[in-house]
C-alpha cells in the first residue's frame, strides 16, 4: 500500500512539475518524475503477483525514457543558443 | 513496514524538493537523489533488474545528463510563470490526477490479473533463469529490438542538432586533480563489474541495459578527465558500433521467419546460443548509444 501511495504522489507531483514550472528544464524534471510514478504504478502490479512482463517493460520505458530526456535538453540547449 | 515508509516519505519529500526548490542545480541534485533511493523501492518491491536499470539508467548516467544541463541552461523563463490563481487550479487538478491514480492502484482486483504462469511455464525452452531477461529477449523481443533502434534515433536527432560544419563533441574543460586519477582507477573495476551484470542478467539480475550504462559511463568519465577523445561523426568503427546490434537483432528476427515460423522467433534448442549472438552485439550498441547521448550533439571545431 505504501508503494502504491507514493506511486500516485509521484504522478501528480511530477504532473504539477510539468504543468506549473515556467523554467523548461524545469518541466523537464517534473516530467521525469511523471515517468518515475508511472513505472513505479507498473511494480506496484507487478509485485502483488511476481509478474515479469511489467518490470520488463519498466527496463525498457527506463532506456527511452533516458534518450527522450536526452533530446529534449538539446533541444532547449540549442533554443538557449539560438536566444544569445 | 516502517522502513518502508521512512523510505517512501524520504523519496516524497526528495522529489518535492525536485519540483519547488529555487536553484535549477538544486533540482537537479534533488532528481539524482530520488532516484537513487527509488532504486531502493524497487528492491523492496522485489525487482532487483528494474533497480539496477533505476541506478544505472534512470539516476545514474540520467542524473549526469540533467544536472550537466541545469549548469548549462541556467534559469531563463521561456514564459510567464502560471499566476497563483492558475497556480492553484493545476495543483488542484494534479491532487485528483493522484488520487485518481491511487484509488485505481489500491482497488486493484485480488488476485490482479498477470501473466507469471505463462512466463513460468515457457522459462525452461529458453535456457534463461531470469524470467525478466526471458521476457526482453523472447517474448517481447520486438520491444527490445525497438529499444534498442530508439537509442539509434535519438543519437541521430541529437547529432541533426549539430551546427553546420561540426564533427565531434566539444572537450569537456581541463581537469586538474582526483578526477583524472578516479578515470585511471575506476574504469578497469567497472568494466569487469559491467560485463558481469550483462552475462549474469541470463540467470539473475542484471543485463545489457544495466551493463551497457556503466560501459558507457566508464568511457565518457574517461572522456571527462581528458583522457580520450570524442570519436568523430563520420567515423566508421563508430557507426558499426552503433549498428552493430540493432543489426544482428534484426538479421536473427528475420532468420527467424524462415527457420522457426515468425519473426524474432528463436528456433527450439537453440535458444540461448542464439540470445547470447544478440546481447554481445547489442551490448556494444547500447554502450556507444547512450554515451554518444551523455556527450552531446557535435560541435565546430575551433
Amino acid at each position: 500500500m505504501t508503494w502504491a501511495l507514493l506511486a500516485a504522489a509521484l504522478c501528480g507531483l511530477g504532473l504539477y512539475g510539468t504543468l506549473a514550472a515556467a523554467v523548461p528544464l524545469r518541466r523537464l524534471l517534473g516530467f521525469n518524475l511523471l515517468g518515475a510514478g508511472v513505472f513505479l504504478c507498473f511494480g506496484v502490479v507487478a509485485a502483488r503477483a511476481g509478474d515479469p512482463v511489467p518490470r520488463a517493460l519498466v527496463i525498457t520505458g527506463l532506456v527511452v525514457a533516458f534518450a527522450a530526456t536526452t533530446l529534449a535538453v538539446a533541444l532547449l540547449r540549442r533554443l538557449a543558443a539560438t536566444r544569445d | 513496514m516502517i522502513l518502508d515508509a521512512l523510505l517512501a516519505l524520504a523519496i516524497l519529500a526528495l522529489a518535492a524538493w525536485t519540483v519547488w526548490t529555487r536553484d535549477a542545480f538544486a533540482a537537479g541534485i534533488g532528481f539524482v537523489a530520488t532516484g537513487l533511493l527509488l532504486a531502493l523501492a524497487w528492491v523492496r518491491l522485489g525487482s532487483v533488474d528494474v533497480a539496477l536499470t533505476e541506478a544505472a539508467i534512470g539516476a545514474g548516467i540520467g542524473g549526469v545528463l540533467l544536472v550537466n544541463a541545469a549548469t548549462h541552461l541556467g534559469t531563463t523563463a521561456e514564459e510567464a510563470p502560471p499566476s497563483p490563481r492558475q497556480n492553484r487550479l493545476i495543483a488542484l487538478l494534479c491532487a485528483g490526477f493522484a488520487v485518481a491514480v491511487g484509488t485505481a492502484l489500491l482497488t486493484l482486483p485480488d488476485p490482479a490479473p498477470n501473466l507469471v504462469h505463462e512466463a513460468a511455464a515457457a522459462l525452461p525452452a529458453t535456457g534463461l533463469g531470469n524470467p525478466v531477461t526471458a521476457v526482453l529477449m523472447v517474448w517481447r523481443g520486438l520491444d527490445t529490438l525497438l529499444e534498442a533502434i530508439v537509442v539509434l534515433l535519438a543519437v541521430l536527432g541529437l547529432w541533426a542538432l549539430a551546427p553546420e560544419g561540426a564533427t565531434r563533441p566539444a572537450p569537456p574543460p581541463r581537469e586538474e586533480g582526483p578526477l583524472p586519477l578516479l578515470a585511471r582507477v575506476l574504469p578497469p573495476i567497472g568494466v569487469v563489474i559491467a560485463l558481469h551484470i550483462v552475462w549474469a542478467g541470463a540467470d539473475g539480475p542484471g543485463g545489457k541495459f544495466q551493463g551497457g550504462a556503466i560501459l558507457a559511463a566508464m568511457w565518457v568519465l574517461a572522456w571527462m578527465a581528458g583522457l580520450v577523445r570524442a570519436p568523430e561523426v563520420m567515423d566508421r568503427r563508430l557507426a558499426w558500433a552503433l549498428v552493430a546490434g540493432p543489426l544482428v537483432f534484426l538479421g536473427v528476427g528475420v532468420a527467424g521467419l524462415v527457420l522457426a515460423g515468425e519473426f524474432l522467433a528463436l528456433p527450439a534448442g537453440w535458444a540461448k546460443p542464439v540470445i547470447l549472438l544478440i546481447e554481445a552485439p547489442l551490448t556494444l550498441s547500447i554502450a556507444a548509444g547512450l554515451a554518444l547521448l551523455l556527450l552531446g550533439p557535435p560541435e565546430r571545431a575551433p
